[in-house]
């Protein structure tokens, strides 16, 4: 743009601001785009009141929006709908959601369990959150691709910033509720920051957490918080879309249209093209949700809070990873905590220290190269973020942060002075065509980057024996079309029924769930025989004594001890978990590629596979091994040393409908029942998921031929240079 | 837009039409989970589930109230006046005229279960009270009489029975 004899930035020479300083094509100066024009008396009594139908008109219907905007610029629009859909979600899920310690993690449980959708609900919150940091930054990394930030976009990027900031603190703030061990640890750790604020520190972080540890107070508080700030997002991304407006949309090639007909009616050219990248996007976002919900969670968070024990290998989801590297890459905790804020902050400078007068890095060779570079540095960083702080990798994260920081504050401010910019184009029309080749680059880097980050950001909660991995088993329930084996669960749960209760409780779990569909659908009669078998504490009676009496399809199960202690008295110290969700909170380390893979496959069965194993995994202990005092020697157990003495053993269960009555075959009839004791809407969710698959591709597909047709005009210039207006396109 | 636009407009409209038609079914199956979600859960619906209430306790004359899906049930143990009374009053005087022998289960016309809520706006009305032996609401004046039926007062239908069933003679289950 500099040098450019056409510059015109809207500020410059008192010319109107976009969209008003734009020419007609027909050469008759100033163009004006068609307002609102109330059809009947009703309308217009209200138009002449409120105007607001003709504000919503001018903003998105006859709003000119350049007409070569790429792929890349609808995921504003993804966002948007992203926010909309987690604020829906949101408000739904806290009808059923109890912001207290003791009750948090059971009514999550309660939700994905009992209420009508509630998993659907839960997953599509969870993973939403993870979507809406995806597509942030692909939003993010475009603007900084094309030079969306300078001016005079200055503030329309800052405003960026703030949303960006808010959705940090906001999607910290969900991780918490859930009340697991993940949430527990990032609560404590994340509040932990303020205390390496000199003299004042410590009193901040008590009063953040509203007593002397993180607690309920702090849950509850987070909750509030949390269910505030998405609406401060909403009102900030108003503004955000407001400064949009005046300013008008930069481009791929960074010169603003001069012309009428270098744009198209936002209506309906930009919201058909949205709409369909917001499908395509929701088919992602589907695939989350209905095949691989917990992929982007850790095990660990299906594990109750427990102030006692920190998880070996404590990690932030993969959206925050990078920010964690820079922090524990730096030795000095003030230091750490500041460079953590910083590399956020910095980002308002942008505008700023970016010296070059030329917008995208189409025509900026070397920016182009450093962009990538600044990229790989993000991802890398997120991939450090999720190793633990030790050796090589500490190294590796001090450099990175380093050229993170340099990137900004040297590279820059430089490259404004020493580059030489390929000539700008004197405007959209005389931009020459680019390949798609870039593009596709840029995407795939992008996509593989994301998934590196999110595949590293597992634990690596069995990283020491990281060479022994559980073999993988078939089962029934695998895969987009998998069902329960209905005999094997109910063998499944004669183990448990003969073995594992003993010592493990089942405690989120009914006797009407054995019965319910999608389960070992156990017949009523049965149902209520099993219940009967339990004794139920009950009471007050009139004489207000409590009581015993049968179980009842209704009732839960009652716990194997009465409590902790007891529990840990009788097993040697050790305390046997729980079992309803215990699938799910168990999980092994899979290692580059194959977390990729499992994504597609998609394979998301370690939980099971990770029972067999250490229920089959007993072995002599190898010799040079000390064992603590009544412990087993264990080949998948972490650390190896096992409280539980071999459970099973071939015909300790007699199984009535012919099947192998081997530890083998105990082993996964029992992880068969558990996947479903922890999951017991799987069916339901990949029955649903399939229907939604299927439907989100034929409306994908339509609004794909709509778009078509939509813009079957604008994409030739040499039409509309013969007087075909693109925008003669009527629907 | 000439001869090309002469041919376009029912392949376009059909695929305009198509994909609205899409969308507007996409957002209605959306809001089948949103609405869902708001009714009874699973737990909620289990624990509706009938419950059993043994009568041998309750003494002639007394009423006892129990929880059946959060609801006040009234199990009253009429003695031989309020069941004379009950039987005795002339149907047409009734706001809601509905016999006796129809609000009791046959040969039990010492027990009525009746839903302690009353017609009017869903306050609960207190046992032998008002001016027919039965019930009399605090909130709006509605009274009842040893039948459970409206007899006085805003309330328009006589206070309705639960599903129930004598399990034996000293034993009902409610639901």
């Amino acid at each position: 743009m500099s040098g450019s004899p056409t510059d015109k930035t809207p500020h410059a020479s008192g010319l109107k601001t976009w969209p008003h300083n734009l020419e007609r094509t027909d050469g008759g100066g100033l163009y004006e785009p068609p307002a609102y024009k109330p059809r009947n008396a009703v309308l217009r009594w209200l138009e002449d009141r409120l105007p607001i139908i003709g504000l919503s008109y001018s903003a998105g219907v006859s709003y000119p929006t350049p007409r070569n905007l790429n792929y890349w610029w609808t995921f504003g629009a993804i966002l948007t709908f992203l926010l909309v859909a987690q604020i829906v979600t949101g408000v739904v899920l806290v009808m059923h959601y109890m912001p207290e310690a003791t009750m948090a993690f059971d009514s999550v449980e309660h939700i994905m369990r009992d209420v009508n959708y509630g998993w659907l609900l839960r997953y599509l919150h969870s993973n939403g959150a993870a979507m809406f940091f995806l597509a942030g930054y692909i939003h993010m990394f475009r603007g900084m691709y094309y030079g969306s930030y300078k001016s005079p976009r200055e503030v329309l990027w800052i405003l960026g910033v703030v949303i960006y900031f808010l959705m940090m603190a906001t999607g910290f703030m969900g991780y918490v509720l859930p009340w697991g061990q993940m949430s527990y640890w990032a609560a404590t750790v994340i509040t932990n920051l303020f205390s390496a604020i000199p003299v004042v520190g410590d009193s901040i972080v008590t009063w953040l957490w509203g007593g002397y540890s993180v607690g309920s107070p702090t849950l509850t508080r987070f909750f509030a918080l949390h269910y505030l700030l998405p609406f401060a997002i909403f009102a900030v991304v108003v503004l955000h879309v407001w400064a949009l407006h005046v300013v008008g949309q930069n481009n791929p090639t960074g010169v603003d249209p001069q012309t009428e007909k270098e744009t198209v009616p936002f209506t309906p050219h930009a919201t058909i093209k949205d709409t369909f990248f917001i499908a395509l996007f929701v088919i992602l976002y589907a695939w989350f949700v209905f095949y691989i919900p917990n992929f982007l969670g850790h095990a660990d968070n299906y594990i109750p809070a427990n102030p006692a024990v920190t998880p070996s290998h404590i990690v932030p989801e993969w959206y925050y990873l990078p920010f964690y590297a820079i922090l524990r890459s730096i030795p000095n905790k003030l230091m750490g905590v500041i460079a953590l804020f910083a590399s956020i902050g910095i980002l308002v400078l942008l505008p700023w220290l970016d010296t070059s007068q030329v917008k995208s890095a189409r025509y900026r060779p070397l920016y182009k190269q450093f962009f990538w570079l600044f990229v790989l540095t993000c991802v890398l960083l997120g991939w450090l973020g999720s190793k633990p702080p030790e050796g090589g990798y500490v190294i590796m994260s001090r450099l990175l942060t380093a050229w993170y920081f340099i990137h900004f504050i040297v590279v820059l401010p430089l490259l404004g002075l020493v580059e030489r910019p390929r000539p700008v184009p004197d405007s959209i029309s005389a931009a020459v065509k680019v390949g798609r080749k870039a593009a596709v680059v840029a995407a795939l880097g992008l996509g593989l980057g994301a998934a590196a980050l999110v595949g590293t950001s597992r634990p690596a909660a069995a990283q020491e024996h990281a060479d022994l991995q559980p073999p993988r088993n078939t089962w029934s329930f695998a895969g987009p079309f998998g069902k329960f084996d209905r005999g094997q669960l109910q063998r499944g749960f004669k183990v448990y029924h003969d073995v594992c209760q003993t010592c493990h409780g089942l405690a989120l779990l009914s006797f009407r769930n054995l019965g319910e569909e999608g389960g070992p659908e156990f017949s009523a009669a049965e149902v209520a025989a099993i219940a009967a078998e339990y004794k139920i504490k009950d009471g007050p009676n009139d004489q207000g004594d409590m009581f015993d009496r049968p179980g009842r399809p209704a009732d839960r199960f009652p716990p194997a001890f009465p409590n902790e202690q007891a529990a840990r008295f009788v097993n040697g110290g050790a305390l046997p978990p729980d079992m309803s969700v215990i699938a799910k909170a168990r999980q092994y380390e899979r290692g580059f590629p194959w977390f990729v893979i499992d994504m597609f496959i998609p394979y998301q069965e370690l939980g099971v596979d990770y029972m067999v194993a250490v229920l089959k995994g007993y072995a002599p202990k190898p010799a040079d091994m000390t064992m603590p005092a009544g412990m087993q020697y264990n080949m998948y157990f972490p650390g190896h040393a096992i409280g539980m003495p071999p459970p099973l053993s071939d015909g300790v269960v007699t199984y009535t409908d012919g099947a192998p009555q081997t530890v083998d075959q105990y082993a996964k009839d029992v992880a068969a029942f558990l996947m479903w004791a922890a999951e017991p809407t799987l069916e339901a969710r990949k029955r649903i998921g399939f229907q939604v698959m299927v439907f989100l591709v034929v409306l994908t597909g339509l609004l794909y031929l709509t778009k078509k047709k939509i813009w079957h005009n604008v994409g030739k210039p040499s039409e509309a240079a013969r007087g075909q207006d693109p925008k003669a396109t009527t629907i | 837009m000439t001869t090309m636009s002469a041919a376009e407009p029912t392949r376009r409209d059909f695929l305009f039409v198509a994909t609205g038609a899409a969308g507007a079914i996409g957002a209605a199956a959306t809001l089948v989970p949103l609405i869902a979600q708001m009714n009874p859960d699973a737990s909620t619906v289990a624990a509706g589930a009938p419950i059993e209430v043994d009568l041998a306790p309750i003494a002639e004359g007394q009423i006892v109230k129990v929880f059946w899906r959060g609801k006040p049930i009234y199990i009253s143990h009429r003695s031989k006046k309020e069941i004379e009374e009950a039987q005795n009053v002339p149907l047409a005087s009734l706001p809601d005229p509905q016999a006796d022998k129809d609000r009791v289960k046959p040969g039990h016309d010492q027990w009525l279960v009746v839903i302690g809520i009353c017609t009017h706006l869903g306050c609960i009305p207190l046992a032998h009270q008002g001016n027919y032996d039965g019930w009399f609401c605090p909130c709006h004046g509605s009274q009842y009489d040893t039948s459970g039926r409206i007899r006085q007062g805003p309330a328009p239908a006589n206070l309705p029975l639960p599903p129930y069933a004598f399990l034996s003679d000293s034993k009902i289950q409610i639901g």
